[in-house]
This record gives structure tokens, sequence and C-alpha cells, in this order.
């Protein structure tokens, strides 16, 4: 198969003279098209979807705009700029020159972070597959293949770094990621999360909020990276990752606003009679929030973790926003951190900051979080009700870690493990729950209308107005 | 966790029972048992640190030692044994290395050392008791884990896409998968010299297919399929097995009396005397009318004295080798009637190939190459009532010396040694040559002069004549020279001395274990001594704090 690089595939990494990368792309991108026939949005390939896409970094080609069916989307490899002399920001080579090739002594943890990054691009892809069936609005649906296609070029991007740095071995990973498939029990994706299904909009847009936003904080790290081709190219991603969290923030904001609504026009706030009205009452959203941000802090991993150490002081990750703190070597300090003691109580311990790093990450990612709530609480406040929405304890309901396991309340206090068990449906959806919100997923498709249970979004796409035909049904 | 001695010392002791496994759990279905991997993180066998990821420590092991020896006694219903993983995509991460990187030298060695006796015994249950062992990696298996699962007949591997197996010790922590790993990679499985080169360099491991195709494990399946296809697998591997199922031999709890000046068991007598640094251990032989079917051995069960033996020396060995590490030299003593040992030893011989038998045979091969391998001096004294027969010969042919008192030939209380069936084939050394073997370099002659003597009564000139003691002083010299030679023993290089027994012990023919010994002893240990290991900027002590291994690069 002959490729006309610079058409087909944009690119600033110089695709058309780069005989290692033609020859190893014209392997994988037959087999990614074939995955994406098969694992993403299938049934819309025939659908003109209006989707931005990148062809080059500047300000003028990192968006541009189009109708496009998504299986002819021109997925792109960019780097972000490079900086001229750029020096190692942390860890014990601070200020060497950065690595343009992979350091042998590294390469196996690089190609590790590479990989477990890369395998949750496709992964969200995997796990959204469904969605664009029961969509809100065409405005939804368009953002959802936005973030679909997106997905999809952030693998190549991983999937780029792998063909131009890592030799027959990354060639070999470049296509387990097309292989492992996310919820398939002979060949899941690495990370748990992205084996759970995403079958309605409320947990797409708590995903979009929670789980891409962990993807924000991985990339940020990846981001400080001494291996240059690896920084660059998340920094690209950065740029295209804000949409996805856009969609998280402002799609929960619609919901919040749309029951607020329908909250003042029935003059209650009584879960079932909002339910019985079409709408998600507010205490199931706070559910829906629970359980999706308690399972993107597993993301980070253990609170204690010799891999976060180990890669930090050798300068493959950093901290997000790394220049935000003073010491970039963190030799001898520590963290106050509080754990379990295994007697049912909890004991605070100072670690070394080093091997607390995936914990310093979980923290500055939460405060991000609350972000968003306090917009959605201060439109509750408005609207007088006296309800808000909280971030649950990042010890509850964890898998990863020390407090995998143990019975915690959101609000982070150890209890039995029966009253847990008892009250864990107050916190998380329940079957009931779930099919409540499975029953209000009616596809909506004529431009500018809305499912019943989420408000219309403020603005189009690309001052587009909102009832502009986003995606043209085939 | 031990009680303490009254000097405030707590001892390491080896007595667990699967209704308190904290890290195993042993199921059985049919001819098939599993036992599956779950450590509990939180319940190291010392303290500062973290269990994490299925990785383990001495108590672990401590539990495998006796799961194993549960499943040999207590059901001879079972023909295969599968070893896997309670955890999810987690098969075992192999030793802890935060628990090798706070450990003294001596801890590290003890602790590899009864690993690898434990994995040796597993292929020998194999080789002599039809107990077949099939690995059903379940997950990433790494280091000490994917060592285990060498040990085993027959490895199987998920085939997830992500779980990869691998030997990280050499690119991850500057030391050596040596637990038999290298070893049994090459001897054991073929796998060729250059793909184990960079198997062995491959921090992150290889996947299920190229595992296969590499001939690191034997089967793959998908996860789907993963838990059935073992459980066929094992149920074909039982096919092989000669075990006649019925009614096993429970084991029971040892009677262990333990304070500051040693142990005592039923048979089994240690006495310590720190000042000079030696331990006696005195051995008593059978008392009484002895059974002479297997179906009186089944009743007598863990009473029968075999057994009780072998599970009480055993003990004993692990308790000093782990507990009392200045006590240099081991002084055997016998004490019993030589004809009651030979009737036993006669009945062991005529029964070899009932299962019990064979179990009981099988745990006495493997204490006494223990004592092959126990870096400590031992020293074998005959003295008057004394009882080296048969079974307790092989004691005199572990020892490094042996003194036999010499008395006037009408002196009743003079001492005799006996020979029998059991010191020619019937407990070999890890070598696979008899003690007596080992002790002639190979030599045809001197162990057929040996073999002659079988059923004869041997006295001090006898014994000396046929090279089988070292001194035999008379009664005026006998306290001086055992006195003399004990503290000049004690007085020597402890370094010095391991080393020279282990090469003096080992004469003649080489296996895969002794390879594996002996690799371990000498290329582990002393890349566990080097600084470019346990330095202050070790790769071993470094680890998991983020900071680099800083290298010597001198190749020595």
């Amino acid at each position: 198969m002959t490729i006309n690089y610079s058409e087909k595939i944009p690119n600033n990494v110089n695709l058309a003279n780069d005989r290692t990368l033609q020859r190893a792309l014209e392997h994988w991108q037959p087999h990614f098209l074939q995955w994406w026939h098969e694992m993403g949005p299938t049934d819309f390939e025939k659908a003109e979807v209006y989707l931005r896409t990148a062809t080059s970094v500047d300000a003028k080609g990192w968006a541009t705009y189009g109708a496009v069916h998504m299986p002819e989307y021109r997925w792109g490899i960019f780097l972000a700029d490079a900086v001229p002399e750029r020096k190692i920001g942390f860890g014990d080579a601070m200020g060497q020159s950065v690595w343009q090739q992979v350091p042998g002594e590294y390469r196996s943890t690089l190609r590790r972070l590479i990989v477990t990054q890369g395998d949750t691009e496709p992964a969200s892809v995997e796990q959204q597959r469904l969605l664009g069936h029961t969509c809100p609005s065409l405005y939804d649906l368009r953002n959802l293949f936005q973030v679909n296609v997106e997905e999809g070029r952030h693998l190549w991007a991983m999937v780029y770094l792998l063909h131009a740095y890592f030799g027959r071995d990354g060639r070999e990973e470049a296509e387990e990621l097309l292989a492992r498939h996310s919820g398939d029990s002979d060949k899941p994706r690495i990370l748990i999360t992205f084996n759970e299904p995403i079958s309605d909009w409320l947990s797409f847009y708590c995903f979009t909020y929670f789980t891409d936003r962990d993807g924000k904080y991985q990339l940020k790290s990846l981001a400080e990276s001494s291996f240059d081709p690896l920084s660059r190219s998340c920094r690209f991603m950065l740029t295209e990752e804000a949409h996805h969290m856009f969609v998280g923030e402002t799609g929960i904001g619609r919901v919040v606003k749309r029951t607020l609504e329908v909250m003042k026009e029935l003059g209650t706030d009584d879960p079932a009679r909002i339910r019985a009205h079409g709408a998600v009452d507010l205490p199931l959203l706070q559910k829906y929030l629970n359980f999706w941000c308690s399972s993107s802090v597993d993301l980070f991993g253990s609170e204690i973790s010799s891999n976060s150490a180990a890669n930090f002081a050798n300068g493959l990750k950093g901290r997000p926003d790394e220049e935000q703190y003073e010491d970039h070597v963190l030799r001898g300090a520590t963290l106050r951190m509080e754990s379990p003691d295994g007697k049912g109580g909890i004991r605070t311990e100072d670690v070394p900051m080093l091997n607390a790093l995936n914990e310093v990450m979980r923290e500055s990612y939460l405060k991000d979080c609350e972000i968003g709530l306090k917009r959605w609480n201060r439109a509750i406040e408005r609207a007088g009700q006296g309800f808000r929405l909280t971030l649950p304890s990042p010890h509850f309901r964890r898998s990863i870690g020390a407090w995998a396991g143990l019975p915690v309340t959101p609000q982070g206090k150890l209890i039995s493990r029966a009253e847990y068990d008892k009250r864990l449906p107050d916190w998380v959806p329940s079957e009931s729950d779930r099919a409540f919100v499975r029953s209000l997923m009616q596809k909506v498709a004529e431009p500018g209308k809305m499912a019943a249970w989420v408000a219309p979004p403020e603005r189009g796409i690309n001052n587009l107005p909102v009832d502009y035909e986003y995606v043209h049904l085939a | 966790m031990n009680a303490p001695l009254a000097s405030g010392r707590i001892p390491v002791t080896f007595d667990r029972h699967p209704d308190h496994y904290d890290h195993w759990k042993l199921a059985f279905d049919g001819p098939v048992a599993t036992l599956t991997l779950d450590v509990a993180e939180d319940r190291g066998i010392a303290p500062g640190y973290k269990l994490k990821l299925n990785s383990y420590d001495l108590g672990v092991d401590i539990e495998l030692h006796d799961a194993l020896n549960r499943i040999r006694f207590e059901h001879p219903e079972v023909k295969s044994v599968i070893l896997t993983s309670g955890k999810s995509r987690m098969f075992c991460s192999g030793a802890n290395i935060y628990m090798l990187g706070s450990s003294t030298h001596a801890w590290k060695v003890n602790f590899c050392k009864f690993t690898n006796e434990t994995r040796n015994g597993i292929e020998d249950s194999s080789a002599h008791s039809g107990l077949k062992f099939l690995a059903a990696l379940n997950g990433t298996t790494a280091g000490g884990g994917y060592e285990v699962a060498l040990a085993c007949d027959e490895i199987a591997m998920i085939d997830d896409r992500s779980s990869t197996v691998s030997l990280p010790e050499v690119p991850l922590l500057g030391v050596l998968p040596g637990t038999g790993g290298l070893t049994r990679l090459v001897d054991k499985r073929k796998v060729r010299r250059d793909l184990a080169d960079v198997f062995c360099t491959t921090a992150e491991g290889v996947r299920a297919d190229r595992a296969k195709e590499w001939k690191l494990v034997d089967h793959v399946a998908k996860p789907q399929q993963f838990g059935d296809a073992a459980k066929a697998r094992a149920l074909e591997l039982a096919e092989l097995s000669d075990r006649p199922g019925g009614k096993g031999v429970a084991l029971k709890p040892l009677a262990r009396k333990m304070d500051d000046a040693g142990y005592r068991y039923s048979t089994v007598e240690v006495h310590l005397n720190r000042a000079a640094r030696t331990a006696t251990i005195t051995v008593a032989g059978p008392e009484g009318a002895q059974p002479r079917t297997p179906e009186e051995m089944l009743a007598l069960g863990a009473d029968w004295w075999p057994l009780r033996l072998a599970r009480e020396l055993d003990d004993a060995i692990l308790m000093l080798r782990h507990n009392e590490l200045e006590i240099g030299l081991w002084l055997f003593k016998t004490r019993g009637r030589a004809d009651a040992v030979l009737a036993a030893d006669a009945a062991l011989e005529q029964h070899a190939s009932h299962w019990f038998v064979r179990e009981t045979i099988g745990a006495l091969r493997r204490t006494l190459a223990r004592l092959d391998v126990s870096s400590r001096s031992m020293f074998a004294i005959v003295d008057q009532g004394s009882c080296f027969a048969g079974t307790l010969a092989e004691l005199l042919f572990a020892a490094d010396r042996t003194y036999m008192l010499q008395l006037p030939e009408e002196d009743p209380g003079a001492p005799h040694i006996a020979l029998s069936a059991a010191s020619f084939g019937r407990y070999p050394m890890v070598s696979g040559a008899t003690r007596l073997e080992a002790r002639f370099c190979e030599e045809r002659e001197p162990v057929e002069a040996a073999r002659q003597a079988i059923g004869e009564t041997l006295d001090a000139h006898d014994a000396r004549a046929l090279g089988l003691v070292t001194a035999t002083p008379d009664d005026l010299d006998w306290e001086d020279e055992i006195r003399l030679a004990i503290e000049e023993r004690a007085s020597l290089s402890p370094d010095a001395l391991t080393g020279m027994e282990a090469s003096l012990r080992f004469s003649g023919r080489e296996s895969m274990l002794t390879r594996i010994f002996g690799r371990l002893t000498a290329w582990q240990n002393w890349i566990f001594n080097r600084p470019n290991a346990v330095g202050e900027q070790g790769a071993l002590k470094v680890y998991g704090s983020g900071a680099k291994a800083k290298f010597n690069w001198e190749r020595v």
C-alpha cells in the first residue's frame, strides 16, 4: 500500500523522508483503520461530522473545521514546537540537555510509560462506541465523535513514538495497542478503569470530566519528560485534551441546569418526582460523581510507589507544571501522609517525597476537579436550592494502593464492612439508578433539539449556532 | 509472631498449619491439589516492608514448604498440583526487594537456600513420589515468581496480551535470579543461550506468545479458557502418577521444647554451647517393637520413628541455620540400639514402594540433603551407647569428619556402626551420588568394600579399615582428642570453612541442583557482598528510592 504521506497523514515529523517511519506506518495504518472500523463508532461511518482536524501545530492549523466521514479523518502526527536548548527540569540529572533519542538504560521504562498511556486512548473509543445511538442532541453527538477521533489521534501520537524510537519492540507494542480491547476478558486493556463500558451519557460526561482529567495530568507529567519527543507529543495532545474536559464540565453543568429548571417548575426537590419528570435528581448525579471520581483517582497508582520515585529521579516523568515548584530534585523531602494502620484506624507517617509523587499528583488533580463543582454549586445556590455536590474522599472505594478494599465512606471515615456494604448503594449508582438513567437515554437527532434531561449548551461549536446540523446522519 | 525465649530472642520457627496460612490457600479436588498464592502484604515475617504484588519472603516460603508436606503425607489421593495466584493479573513478582535490601547477608543466604531447597523438593517429589506440578501463571510473573514456576514439571501461562514473564534481577536490581532461575532456564528448559541472555536482561519480560516460542513456558491459553486449560492439563499430568489414594497421615504439630539451651524433640535433642559455638545434635533410635507392615506404619502415622526423625531433624537443622548463626560446628551423636535402627531400616527397604514409606524415605532424603548444603562444620561422634546404623549411618557420611571411640574388643560397651542398603542409593545427595560415593570421590573399590560389609557389626578398627571414620582414639585419648578437634575447628574462619566444606562435600559429579547451589553460593553471594549491589548506592539498596545505582565499572 502506498500512502501519500503529507496528504493522508498531516504531520510535522518529516514523515515524507523518514523511511523507517514509513515502513512502520505502512504496516500499522491499515490495522488502525480496521480497528476503527470494528471497534470504533462503527454505525456512524457514513455520517458527516463537523470535526476539527489538526493540520499543523500553529494557531491557524491546529483546529481546522469541516464535515468529514470519520473513517476518512486525517489522523496526524504532531509534536509541539521544540523549545530551543531545552534542559532537564527535574530529577537527578536536572540541568543537563534533554534527550532526542531514548537512552538505552531507560528504554524499558519509557516504553512502558508510553504503552500504558497509549493503551488508554483507543480504550476510551471502545468504551464509548455505542453511545451514538442514544445521543441527547446532534451537538453532543458531534462532541462525542470529536473526542473519539482525537483519542484516536492520541493513539497515533504514542504509536509514532514507539515506531520512531523503539525499533522492533516498538512496532510490536504498537500492534498490541490495537489487539487489546476494552472489556475483552481475553485481552483486556491494561488499566482496569478502561475496561468499564460507558453505556450512558451521564457516565460519558463524568468520564470526560474525571477520567480524561486524569489523562490531562498524565500528559502534563509526561510533557515534563527529559525524552524530548515524548514531551513535545504530550504538549500538543494537551491542547486537544482540553476540549474533552470541556465536554465533561459543560455536560454535567447542563444536566444541573436542566434539573434546577425542573425543580423550579415542580416546586420540589423530591427525587422521585424529578425522575418522574424525566430529569436527573441531584443526589443521583452525586452518586455518578462518586463513582467516576473514585474510579479515576485509582489511575494515579499507589500512595507509596517505587516507580514514581524512579521515574522522577531519572527524569522520565515529572510533576504536572513542574515549574510551579521550588525543589525539583526532592532528595530528602518528605510528605506527611495518612494511611490505614491495619487495625481499623488511621496513622500519619512521613513518606519520602519521591515515593509519594502519585499522591502529590492525585492531590493537585482533585483540586482541579473542584473547579467544576464550584461552578455547578454556584448554579444550585443561585437557584435557591440547598443541595451541594461534593467530591468523595480519595480513600473512598479504592482498588489500588493503601486504601484498596477498605470500607471508607465518601466523607473519608473508616466504618465496618457490614455498614459499608449496606450503605454503598446510597453512594454509588445502584442497579435501579442505572436502569433509570438508561431509560432517559433516548436518541435526539434533530438539529437544535435536546433530550429532556439536559439543557442546551450556551453556544455552538466554532461560533456556529446551537441548532447547526453538526452531524449529518446518512 | 513467635514467643520470645527467656533471653528475649525471638526465634524463626517453621511450624505452620493450613488453617492458619497467611499467604497460601490449599484446595483439593480429586487427584488435583491447587496451591494458590495470595500474599497478605502486611504479614511479612520481619518488620519494615510490605509484601506487595504477591512478592514473597521467608514466611511465604515456609508455608509453601509446609503445604508441600501436607500434600505428600496427608493427601495420597493427590497426583498433580497446580501452583497459581489468587491475585488478579499478577502471579508473583518474586522475592520482596525491600526485604532483600534491608536484610543482613546471612538472612539473605538462609532465605535463598531454604527457597532453593523447597523448589528442589518440588522436583524431588516429581521424580520420586509421582507428584506432578503445573505452574499456572495467571498474570505477570517476575523473578522468583518465575523461578518457582521453573521448578514445576510444566508451566502454563495466560495469554492476555499484557502479562509477561521475566527475570528482571540483572537489569533492575543488579543481582542474579539466583535461586535456580538462570540454571533451570538452560539446564532444564533448554532455552537457547542467546535467547536466555536477551530474556535475562529485559526488565519488562516477554508476553505469552514469545514465552512459548522461546520455551520459557509450555502452554498458553486465553483468560477465558485459562482456568479450564490448567485444570485439564493437571488432570493429564495426574495420569502419569502412581499415587494410590486412600487415607493420608496427619502431620501433627512437632512436640518441640525450646529454651536458650536448645531444642528437645522426641527423637532429636539439640544442646547449644554458645561459648564453644557448638551444637550437639543427639538422635535417638527407635524404641520398642517397630511396625513391619505398611498397615502398622500407617496406624502409627506421624509417630512412626522414621517419619518423626525426618521431621524433627529437618526442623532442628532449619532452627539452627536460621537462629544460631554463630554456632558453627554441629556435633552429631546417636543414642539407642543399632539392631532396632536396622530393623526399622529393613522395613523401609522392604516396603519402599508403598506410598507412605516412599514419602517417608523422601522426607529423610531431603532432610539429609539439607545437611550437605548447611554452612556449618559437622563432626560425627561415635561414642558409647551410639547407634550409627542404617539410615543413621548417613550422618557419619554427611559429616565432615567422624570420630569413633576405640575400646578393647572384649568391652561390651564398645561402640559399633553398621551399614545397610540405606547408604547405597536410598538417600542420594543432590548431585545424584550417594554420600559414600562422594566420600570416596566416586572410586569403586572402597565403595564396594563397604557394600560387602552390609550386615556386619563394625567396631572402630573395622570402620577405620574401611575408611568409614576419620579417627579412632582410644578411651585414654578420647576426651582430649575430641576437645582439641572441636576447639581447633571452632577457631577457624567461618567463611573459609564454609567454602572449603562445600567444595569437599561435593566431589565428583555435578547435577543441575549442585550447579544451582554452587552458583548461588559463589556468584550470587559474591554479588550480594559487592558494593554494586549492597553499597550505599548499590542497585539493591537504592531500589525504590528513585536514585540510580552507582556502579564501579571495573569488571572483576
